[in-house]
């Protein structure tokens, strides 16, 4: 890697003043580092400055009470896997988070970088491969090898967003708040995630002088039932080849709302009105979660190598539903 | 005749002994070389093409040289000569740090002219290919076998199968990357400590290269992490090591970044095999006719088995050589087997099949190897075969299980060229020096138990030197399964010869004929007056200030080649999402004397983990536009983790009491078992490696349409 200074954050006005004095890249906030240091031994990034978020106090907290969550971005992935409130009410979460990488990465990966990760994508993270993504004229997926790559939103950048933890909280409704020189600010979690065909360089609007500092969820209603399945090559440490994060409420067999968001498949958290409109007001059978499934992946424009997750995504998302009325 | 006595009679050998050095190494005491710092020590590393194919206009190292820290850049290819592909080596530093090297190698401005490439097997057989080496072609002339009459064999041929089976490359994985620390003591003796499965193939090139006397150079492999064919030479990370080392006068410790590692140091060669195969109606396979290719990188060997195992009287097969801009193929656990294996195996199932015939029947009927028509009987037993799907991919479940079977052959027997030396010292210890090195194996383990058992003393009594140059006791490099057998045989006559003149020693003290006195526990004893008895370390005290130290010879009746080997695996398919569970496998697997049953069956576990790596997870991908290996690393690399790794039943199968290498057998008929058993489950056949979800969607999905 190439060399930087090493500040230890005092306060979060340091932090976005630090930010504020340049654009992206030069000032990086590091946590768990478990993403970030990859990419500075790998060339991928060479800041000038890192600012270690950890020595912030107190936004590692995660509150629970009967109005919802409130998760600081410094809580590791491994707290909110082991939250026992988490695990009891909000189990999509607790599921996502305990399917992330190993217990070693989970122990100091945090929610805020879990977010805000970069792709794992074969030619983003080749440093000689100067792709869409970095500034280049090619997303090299398109005519290359996309096992790995989007099947939907992808165009012009054809990455897929590698959180765990984002489809879960956004299929709970999540809230992100965000604090930039000017104050905070508060969005929704789906708004937070962008699409290449928005911008081709980042994954979310964090502006480059603006941190994550906590993410607030919505308590779930008591008829509430969610699951995040994530499908794999490997038991783990892998990356989704897809997963769905699904959260429905349920009244005995018929779905009364549902929310299905898509991992793996898009180059940010896709969430699947169409599968949601399938189930919401239905009594879940074969045929409506099959329904969800083939609506969930309808828009879906896969590469040479990837049509394989146009089934898989389906059959996740009607296992899903079917699960939320067995 | 020299023999190993009788299973009864053996205190040690073929019970299950732990590892000698296991506690060090799990405890992290062993000394990998990866761990070797001298004081003093400098870093080397290597600047590598990211291009596949370029000619070196210039090398420019003015600013690497200018970097403090820094204390040697040596180039490693002259101007004007062509960089072939990514991953070959331009040139070289040493500094002080490891961090300072890495900056130093980013500092070499290098002029390249990129040349059109080819790093997959289709683009450089394509018409108008670039030129990968200087060869008449990219494809060699094909190399054909052909064994009696495939046309009168077609003809009576009931059922035919016509398939193309695919393997692609695999690397090593060694989990210790190559690697040497290079140490010249003075100008005219250099140490190196390598991570080698040959000592002395490396100490003697390292001679040749810095003209020395082979007898001022010394290597040392203490503790070795992972080879599997890929470690025999010092490679030009070792000389460039020692010349680094040479250069400023200090050590130099070099060892490959993972990504080198997928890149330079070996690889599995790829297989494609087109064939088309016919079988009678009462079952025999009669017909064969193969048409294959695979590629080594820039160098030869890409060679595969083909007709494997089974005996088919009528058969010809083709075989090519691919060159491809990628870096060159090395010998991986039983070079070419497992490819082949994986293709044979297929193909018994899929007439097997036609015929309407149970394999494992098939495979009776075809398979001429006794000891495997008796591995199939107590494997079949131990999986269960019975409870097998009658009709592959039959029911409705979404998780479908399948059984599959596959078989392997391989010849492990040893050979001359080990020399060794056993010592008794007055004070009753024992040492046992051999210049083999203990690649994991557990080799080292085996002598002691060898010289224990002789000795009437415990394994931890004996100290075993192995892995060290210097007391000029040569042994072949750890290929070809040949290790224990090799050196085995030395060992025990050693340890005899070493015996015997101790007897002499102590026979009048025991008023006793040589020939009646024993080993016992501990102790020596006259076996016709058993009151005449005196310990071990009484014994040995008659030495006085001497010791005995005896050498051995190999003697081809203490060991045997020959490895059969089958296989039998469970699998179960989650239909909806392509996931691939492996169950179990049960691998019998002949050995003859497994003198060390407890690390015989390590051996199996290993090879069955690696194959199941082979069958499931691992291929390297080559981007055709960019020429660069997309996964050289060990995210996108896949090999098995423990959530991968099933119940393995090991059955160490020893069918006679003579010493048998096993280190490579068990990989080979793991694939083949695990595809054969996928069928078995879904209905639908996978005929390229690896099986991954998207294959198996795939495959459910066009059998749906």
């Amino acid at each position: 890697m190439e060399k930087f200074s090493y500040v230890n954050a005092t306060s979060l006005e340091q932090v976005t003043s630090l930010l504020s004095e340049s654009g992206w890249g030069e000032v990086m906030l590091i946590a768990g580092g478990t993403d970030l240091l990859a990419e500075l031994k790998e060339y991928i990034e060479a800041p000038k400055t890192l600012v270690n978020l950890k020595t912030l106090p107190g936004m590692d907290s995660i509150e629970a009470d009967a109005s919802g969550l409130k998760i600081g971005a410094l809580a590791t992935v491994t707290d909110i896997a082991m939250h026992p409130t988490i695990q009891h009410h909000y189990t999509v979460l607790a599921q996502a988070a305990v399917s992330v990488a190993t217990p070693q990465i989970r122990n100091v990966g945090t929610l805020g970088g879990n977010l805000c990760q970069r792709p794992r994508c074969w030619y983003y993270r080749d440093e000689s491969t100067n792709c869409l993504k970095k500034g280049g004229d090619t997303c090299y997926a398109v005519d290359g090898l996309s096992k790995y790559h989007a099947i939907l939103g992808g165009d012009p950048v054809y990455i897929v967003h590698p959180s765990d933890l984002a489809p879960a909280l956004i299929a709970l409704g999540a809230s992100v708040k965000i604090v930039g020189p000017e104050g905070e600010k508060n969005m929704s979690l789906e708004e937070f995630f962008t699409l290449p065909a928005a911008n081709p360089f980042r994954e979310n609007v964090l502006e480059p002088n603006e941190i994550v500092v906590e993410v607030s969820v919505p308590a779930p209603k008591s008829n509430t039932r969610s699951f995040y399945l994530k499908a794999r090559e490997k038991g783990a440490p892998d990356f989704a080849l897809a997963s769905v994060a699904g959260v429905f409420a349920m009244n005995g067999k018929t779905c009364e709302t549902a929310s299905i968001v898509l991992g793996g498949v898009a180059p940010a958290p896709w969430r699947s009105k169409e599968a949601e409109a399938a189930l919401t007001g239905k009594m879940i059978n074969e045929s409506v979660s099959q329904q969800a499934g083939s609506d969930a992946v309808k828009d879906a424009q896969p590469l040479n190598d990837n049509a394989y997750k146009v089934t898989l995504t389906q059959n996740l998302v009607s296992r899903a539903a079917m699960m939320a009325a067995s | 005749m020299a023999s190993w006595g009788e299973a009864s009679e053996s205190r040690l050998i073929g019970k299950r002994v732990t590892r000698l050095s296991g506690k060090d190494k799990v405890t992290g005491k062993a000394k990998y070389t990866f761990d070797i710092n001298e004081p003093g020590m400098l870093y080397g590393r290597i600047l590598r093409s990211e291009v596949a194919h370029a000619t070196v206009m210039g090398v420019d190292m003015s600013d690497a040289e200018a970097l403090p820290g820094v204390k040697a850049v040596i180039p490693l290819i002259e101007v004007g000569k062509k960089l072939r592909y990514q991953g070959q080596e331009i040139a070289a530093v040493a500094a002080e740090t490891d961090d300072i090297a890495k900056d130093a190698i980013r500092l070499i401005r290098v002029d390249l002219e990129e040349l059109p490439h080819a790093v997959t097997e289709e683009d450089a057989m394509a018409d108008g290919a670039p030129e990968i080496r200087d060869w008449p072609s990219n494809q060699s002339e094909p190399n054909i076998r052909e064994d009696g009459d495939l046309e009168a064999g077609f003809a009576e041929a009931a059922v035919e199968v016509e398939a193309t089976y695919h393997t692609p490359v695999q690397t090593h994985v060694c989990l210790e990357t190559h690697g040497h620390v290079a140490k010249w003591e003075d100008e005219q003796n250099l140490t190196v400590w390598a991570s080698t499965q040959g000592v002395f193939g490396v100490r003697n090139d390292f001679a040749q290269r810095f003209e020395l006397p082979a007898n001022q150079v010394r290597v040392i492999t203490e503790h070795m992490g992972g080879g599997f064919g890929s470690k025999f030479g010092p490679g030009v990370e070792g000389h460039t090591a020692a010349e680094l080392s040479r250069i400023t006068g200090k050590a130099v410790k070099l060892m490959l970044t993972r990504k080198a590692e997928h890149l330079v140091a070996g690889n599995r060669p790829s297989m494609t095999q087109h064939v088309r195969a016919g079988a009678t109606r009462d079952g025999r396979l009669i017909a064969y006719d193969m048409k294959g290719y695979g590629t080594g990188g820039i160098s030869s060997g890409a060679g595969f088995t083909g007709p494997y195992v089974y005996h088919v009287p009528n058969s010809r097969a083709e075989r090519v050589n691919v060159a491809t801009n990628a870096g060159n193929q090395r010998a991986m656990r039983a070079p070419g087997h497992p490819q082949g294996a994986f293709g044979m195996d297929s193909l018994m199932d899929e007439l097997a099949e036609k015929l309407g015939m149970n394999p494992l029947e098939f495979r009776r009927i075809n398979d001429p190897n006794e000891v495997r028509q008796a591995q199939y009987t107590l494997g079949a037993q131990e999986i269960g075969w019975h409870r097998r799907n009658r009709v592959p991919g039959s029911g409705t479940d979404v998780k479908k299980r399948g059984m599959g079977l596959g078989s392997g052959q391989w010849g492990g027997g040893g050979g001359r060229g080990t020399e060794a030396r056993v010592t008794i010292n007055a004070d009753g210890t024992v040492e046992a020096v051999t210049g083999t090195q203990d690649i994991g194996t557990g080799v080292r383990t085996v002598i002691a138990i060898i010289v224990a058992e002789e000795f009437g003393l415990a394994p931890t009594d004996i100290r075993v030197t192995v892995g060290d140059s210097a007391p000029g006791l040569p042994s072949g490099g750890s290929g070809g399964s040949q290790t224990t057998p090799s050196v085995a045989p030395v060992i025990k006559t050693a340890a005899a010869a070493a015996k015997q003149k101790l007897f002499e020693r102590i026979a009048p003290l025991l008023e006793a004929p040589i020939e009646d006195l024993r080993v016992g526990t501990g102790t020596i004893y006259v076996v016709s007056d058993r009151t005449k008895t005196i310990t071990w370390k009484q014994a040995a005290g008659q030495l006085g200030m001497e010791s005995i130290s005896e050498g051995g010879t190999w003697d081809e009746d203490l060991r045997q080649g020959g490895a059969a080997g089958a296989q039998f695996a469970e699998v179960e398919i989650d239909t909806q999402t392509g996931a691939i569970r492996v169950i179990k496998i049960v691998a019998v697997q002949d050995c003859g004397l497994a003198i060390n049953r407890l690390t015989t069956e390590s051996q199996i576990n290993g090879g069955v983990i690696m194959g199941l790596g082979q069958a499931l997870l691992e291929e390297r991908f080559m981007d055709a536009v960019t020429g660069r290996m997309l996964n050289a690393n060990l995210e996108d690399y896949k090999v098995p983790g423990t959530l991968e790794i099933p119940e393995i039943k090991s059955i160490v199968f020893d069918t006679h009491r003579k010493v048998t290498g096993v280190g490579e057998p068990p990989c080979i008929p793991t694939p083949g078992a695990i595809a054969n058993a996928v069928y078995n489950a879904i209905g639908v056949r996978i005929r390229s490696l690896p099986i991954t979800p998207d294959k198996i969607l795939d495959a459910l999905a066009e059998k749906k349409a």
